[in-house]
């Protein structure tokens, strides 16, 4: 399992476009890489577990919480991937992006900071802290910086924002570099992930040590294994977070939405695709969180026709225009961002998602009994209904800022 | 002067022992192959004149009629074949051009054939059309690239969407001029569209005033020759096409032999009876793109900009060029007619070798609008020897939004491709304006079989969908992820931009 | 009462209807046996009515108010109280052919041994009478008086 060969595929997809660069743009040959993401043509399907933890009134708790709960879900992972976000967790550094990057050795390094530099000035820098564990053997070099976009580069993309600099950035650098993986680029906030089940990479990362308001966790059941780290979840972009199990049979179009709308989609992950597309809808277009939940999971044509006409107006207008987005197939989503978390489930609910409250706690995930392991007696427990999102915000004066 | 060198295609063989001399096929059939000898009382078959379209085997109460390929047989070729020594032939004792009906019917290989598709197992169910809803809806025409909401007003959109056709399912009728088909073919098509919530297309030869009702399910044809083009057509239709051209003939235009031009074609196109309706090559003031804005822009005015403005063309080698100019120019919706498009009267050399496949085109077409950013506004419509329920769902994986139909539609209706439409003799009184012979097409029967078609499709197209693991139309439409090449070249499926089966 | 409607816009002169009532009143029911062996014995009870490119199935109107019942001298024209159908007793028929002189629509022929007389029977005992069964085109249709 140390290293993977592989053999970057001279047939299948040949574009002359940025679809072609971002696929081919790596020189062809066979090599042995260690932790690079081989370049393949086969999907990623995840079958698996998702957990998440949030406190409305943005009281910040340890990681064991997550851990035990996501834990308890052990069966539903083989041991190719786990993963966590956690939000709240620098307050020192809170208006610095934090990114967090996995390279597959000294070169990678190089190339990987002299490319941030060009957009970026690193106020602090230092290894990810980890601890030492049998049974996470092969692993990358893992780093965070803590960077703020330079002058010079607003100047230089006068048309973008800080945020889309930094997206622009960490594409870029995902694509291109050789054995470099930004996974996580949000303020305040960190995706720790890697290849193990998600109890010992919350140990490997000593995730019992930081202190978040939010947790989400992933467990991975992966039938194309890559045995690549980057390819666990959650899937990070800015403040974005999305962990997921199922599998978006829209995927194909899903994808091609998102490339001509300027977002290269280089992982064949279902879980890229879906930040990304929370990314376009909500920051870009600004809309409304529900009317981007509607625009992936919307309701159906016949229950469109019975709604007040004010409804069924925005409800057909976003199904014609965002046809690109609709996420079809089994899935259960659990979207996070700094200000909560939003789950849910395909239209025809083909993926398992529970609920619960208990005083300003939310709790999200695949299975009851991973709730109750954390909370015994929560107020209120439902699951989830399908196409209908659970929102769980985050109090507007309580927000958590050092 | 009988033409020595032209020989028959057909053979006609009756079986004595069961033919009963009732003298039905001598009735029906519009070319004379069968007579009745009083005097040895029998029936007796010219095979010479036979076209081969099965109207007396069909309705042959004892099934007596076989029709044959005549066994006149070549020494095989494989340059020299049967059919170049024929189209020798006859070019030899007429001195014209050689003339097809239909679409092209050269062996080179269907595209669609060497396309498979997916299906979902275990990580992903499928889902089951007769127990879960399925979703084909579908809504041609320009979408705004995202929606805007007003401020405060929860729920309030303020994005006002351009017209748009609801389609039920993604196949509507392609443009048959009434004049190439029959009044009765044309009612047919229209009452279908009507009964299944799709559209029926009306060619370029006008809108007959009795079609005026249907108008909800119309799209109307401004082609060059701008037959039947005026405030009143342009006001009875949902939608407004301007045909710069098809995939039968690309670079020509429409031709109605006058043989077909009665009556009421001949009020209907507003031209005098017995003419041929021969459309000219380019609309004669769309020399460039800006004349086709400019077209495109008068429609749109003529109509206060309530209906959708579609642009024809015909998959040639620089499509995608085109249609991208198309949708700059103000197409709500491009509409491709791939090469094996069917048509009334072509000249079989251009039929026959001119213009490129749908599925080539199709695919290059819906990339580039998706690279230059300008997808989302204008639908595309594919059109070309769409045969079946299967090719409808993967030219919507490759891209399009809907599919046209014009020979499965006329097949549905009883056409057996004998390609002699433009004689005017059609048998089915489907190609045909002579009385005697448009009688043969109920249109309730014919309307009953094309509501039939597209149920039926619909149903295959629903099993299709829910065994990849989808539920609405939108998460095909430019999936080619549900699309494997078998058989292709690495060119073909780099052009298509879909994976090798076992990928 | 289920009357046989003539749709002559369908029509196509085809004749189907002549041959297909033939068969069902030949002894065989076989259509390549019945012509062989029965067609000089037998006269279809529908005729088709051309001129031009009209042309329809012209058969008995099974007259609420028959003339040819009233003509017939030997009650052989009679009405079936069940279907609402005029026929004819061939076992009483004379063949006098008053009926045939009476008939407004000319539905009545002479036999094909000229005894007795020949008209359409509704296909009684069958669901669909065989000329509507085998029309190509729906050109003669079953339809219910009473609609």
């Amino acid at each position: 399992m140390n290293a993977v060969t592989s053999q970057v595929p001279s047939d299948g997809i040949r574009e002359g476009t940025a679809e072609g660069i971002l696929f081919w743009g790596l020189s062809g040959g066979e090599r042995t890489v260690k932790h690079h993401k081989p370049v393949s043509d086969r999907k990623d399907i995840s079958g698996c577990a998702i957990a998440g933890i949030l406190s409305e009134s943005g009281r910040r708790f340890g990681g064991e919480t997550i851990t035990r709960a996501i834990r308890n879900m052990h069966d539903r992972s083989n041991g190719l991937g786990g993963g966590f976000a956690a939000y709240g967790i620098y307050p020192d550094h809170a208006d610095r992006y934090a990114l967090h990057v996995m390279y597959d050795g000294p070169e990678a390094v190089r190339a990987g900071e002299a490319f941030i530099r060009l957009h970026c000035e690193i106020h602090d820098d230092e290894p990810i802290p980890i601890r030492p564990l049998e049974k996470i053997r092969s692993r990358p070099n893992l780093h965070r910086y803590f960077v703020s976009v330079l002058d010079q580069a607003l100047a230089r993309h006068y048309e973008l924002t800080e945020d889309d600099i930094i997206v622009h950035m960490v594409m870029r650098i995902n694509a291109v570099i050789d054995g470099t993986f930004v996974f996580s680029s949000g303020r305040n906030m960190g995706v720790f992930k890697g290849v193990g089940f998600p109890e010992d990479i919350a140990e490997f990362f000593r995730l019992e040590e930081y202190e978040a308001y939010l947790w989400t966790a992933h467990g991975r059941f992966p039938t194309n294994t890559t045995g690549w780290w980057g390819g666990a979840h959650p899937f990070g972009l800015l403040d974005w977070s999305v962990v997921h199990n199922g599998e978006i049979s829209s995927y194909g179009i899903n994808r091609r939405y998102l490339m001509n709308a300027g977002y290269p989609c280089s992982l064949q992950t279902d879980t890229e695709v879906i930040t990304y597309l929370f990314d376009l809808l909500v920051r870009k277009h600004r809309l409304p969180l529900e009317a981007a939940c509607m625009a992936l999971a919307p309701p159906f044509w016949s229950q469109i026709e019975r709604m007040p006409e004010e409804q069924r107006k925005t409800a057909r207008a976003i199904r014609i225009v965002y046809g690109g987005a609709l996420l079809n197939g089994p899935f259960s989503v659990l979207a996070a961002r700094s200000d909560g978390m939003i789950g849910f489930n395909d239209r025809i609910k083909l993926r398992p998602m529970v609920a619960a409250r208990k005083d300003d706690m939310l709790y999200i995930a695949s299975e009851e009994a991973a709730i109750r392991t954390v909370c015994s007696d929560p107020e209120t427990l439902w699951h989830a209904e399908g196409g209908v999102p659970i929102v769980g915000r985050l109090r507007p004066k309580e927000k958590d800022v050092a | 002067m009988r033409k020595w060198l032209v020989e028959p295609d057909f053979l006609v063989e009756r079986d004595p022992d069961r033919c009963i001399q009732c003298q039905v096929c001598v009735r029906q059939c519009a070319n004379d192959v069968h007579e009745y000898d009083p005097d040895e009382e029998l029936v007796t078959s010219d095979s010479s004149t036979c076209v081969g379209c099965h109207r007396c085997a069909t309705l042959c109460p004892t099934g007596a009629v076989a029709i044959r390929r005549a066994p006149l047989e070549f020494r095989p070729h494989g340059n020299w074949t049967a059919e170049t020594l024929r189209n020798i032939y006859k070019q030899a004792e007429t001195g014209g051009m050689l003339l097809s009906g239909m679409g092209s019917d050269r062996r080179m290989g269907v595209t669609w054939d060497r396309m498979l598709l997916n299906a979902s197992q275990v990580t992903n169910p499928s889902i089951d059309p007769l127990r879960e809803p399925m979703e084909l809806l579908t809504h041609l025409g320009r979408k705004p690239e995202r929606v805007e909401f007003r401020e405060g007003a929860p729920g309030g959109l303020a994005t006002r969407l351009e017209p748009q056709l609801e389609l039920q399912l993604p196949v509507m009728f392609s443009a048959m001029s009434y004049g190439s088909i029959s009044y009765s073919a044309s009612l047919a098509l229209a009452r279908a569209a009507r009964e299944t919530g799709t559209f029926a297309n009306s060619g370029e030869g006008g809108l007959h005033e009795d079609f005026r009702r249907f108008a909800g399910n119309m799209i109307v044809q401004v082609a060059s020759g701008r037959f039947g083009v005026d405030v009143d057509y342009l006001n009875n239709c949902a939608a407004l096409e301007i045909k710069i051209g098809q995939g039968a003939k690309p670079g020509i235009g429409g031709h109605l032999p006058g043989e077909k031009v009665d009556a009421a074609i001949s009020a209907t196109r507003m031209i005098p009876r017995g003419t041929d309706a021969l459309s000219p090559a380019p609309h004669h003031d769309i020399y460039s793109i800006e004349d086709l804005r400019q077209l495109i822009f008068a429609l749109k005015e003529a109509t206060a900009y309530t209906k959708p403005v579609a642009v024809k063309i015909a998959a040639v080698h620089n499509v995608s060029a085109i249609a991208s100019g198309s949708v700059r120019a103000g197409a709500d919706i491009v509409v491709i007619d791939g090469y094996r498009g069917g048509t009334g009267a072509a000249p079989t050399m251009i039929r026959d070798n001119v213009g490129i496949p749908i599925e080539f085109a199709l695919a290059a077409v819906d990339s580039r609008l998706r690279e230059e950013g300008i997808r989302h506004q204008a639908s595309l419509v594919a059109a070309g020897g769409i045969r079946s329920s299967a090719d409808v769902v993967k030219a919507v994986a490759l891209g399009a939004d809907a599919v046209y139909i014009g020979t499965a539609a006329l097949v549905a209706m009883g056409c057996h491709l004998c390609q002699k439409c433009y004689t005017g003799k059609c048998n089915w009184g489907i190609a045909t304006q002579d009385p005697y012979l448009t009688k043969r097409l109920n249109p309730n029967i014919a309307t009953r079989r094309l509501v039939n078609l597209l149920r039926a499709w619909a149903l295959e197209i629903k099993e299709m969908m829910g065994g990849m693991g989808i539920n609405a139309i939108e998460s095909l439409r430019g999936n080619r992820e549900h699309l494997r090449g078998v058989g292709l070249t690495d060119r073909e499926l780099g052009i298509l931009r879909i994976k090798a089966a076992g990928e | 009462m289920k009357r046989i409607i003539a749709h002559e816009e369908h029509c196509i002169g085809c004749r189907l209807c002549e041959i297909h009532c033939l068969v069902q009143h030949s002894k065989s029911k076989k259509i390549v046996k019945a012509f062989r062996t029965e067609r000089d014995r037998i006269v279809p009870g529908v005729k088709v009515e051309e001129s031009g490119y009209v042309s329809f199935a012209l058969q008995c109107r099974h007259c609420d108010e028959a003339p040819c019942i009233e003509a017939c001298m030997t009650g052989a024209m009679h009405r079936d109280e069940t279907t609402g159908a005029v026929l004819c007793d061939v076992d009483r028929c004379v063949g006098c052919w008053m009926c045939i002189m009476v008939c407004p629509v000319g539905a009545v022929a002479r036999g094909a041994d000229r005894q007795v007389v020949s008209k359409c029977d509704l296909c009684i005992g069958e669901d669909v009478p065989a000329c509507v069964a085998n029309c190509p085109n729906e050109a003669i249709v079953l339809e219910d008086e009473d609609e």
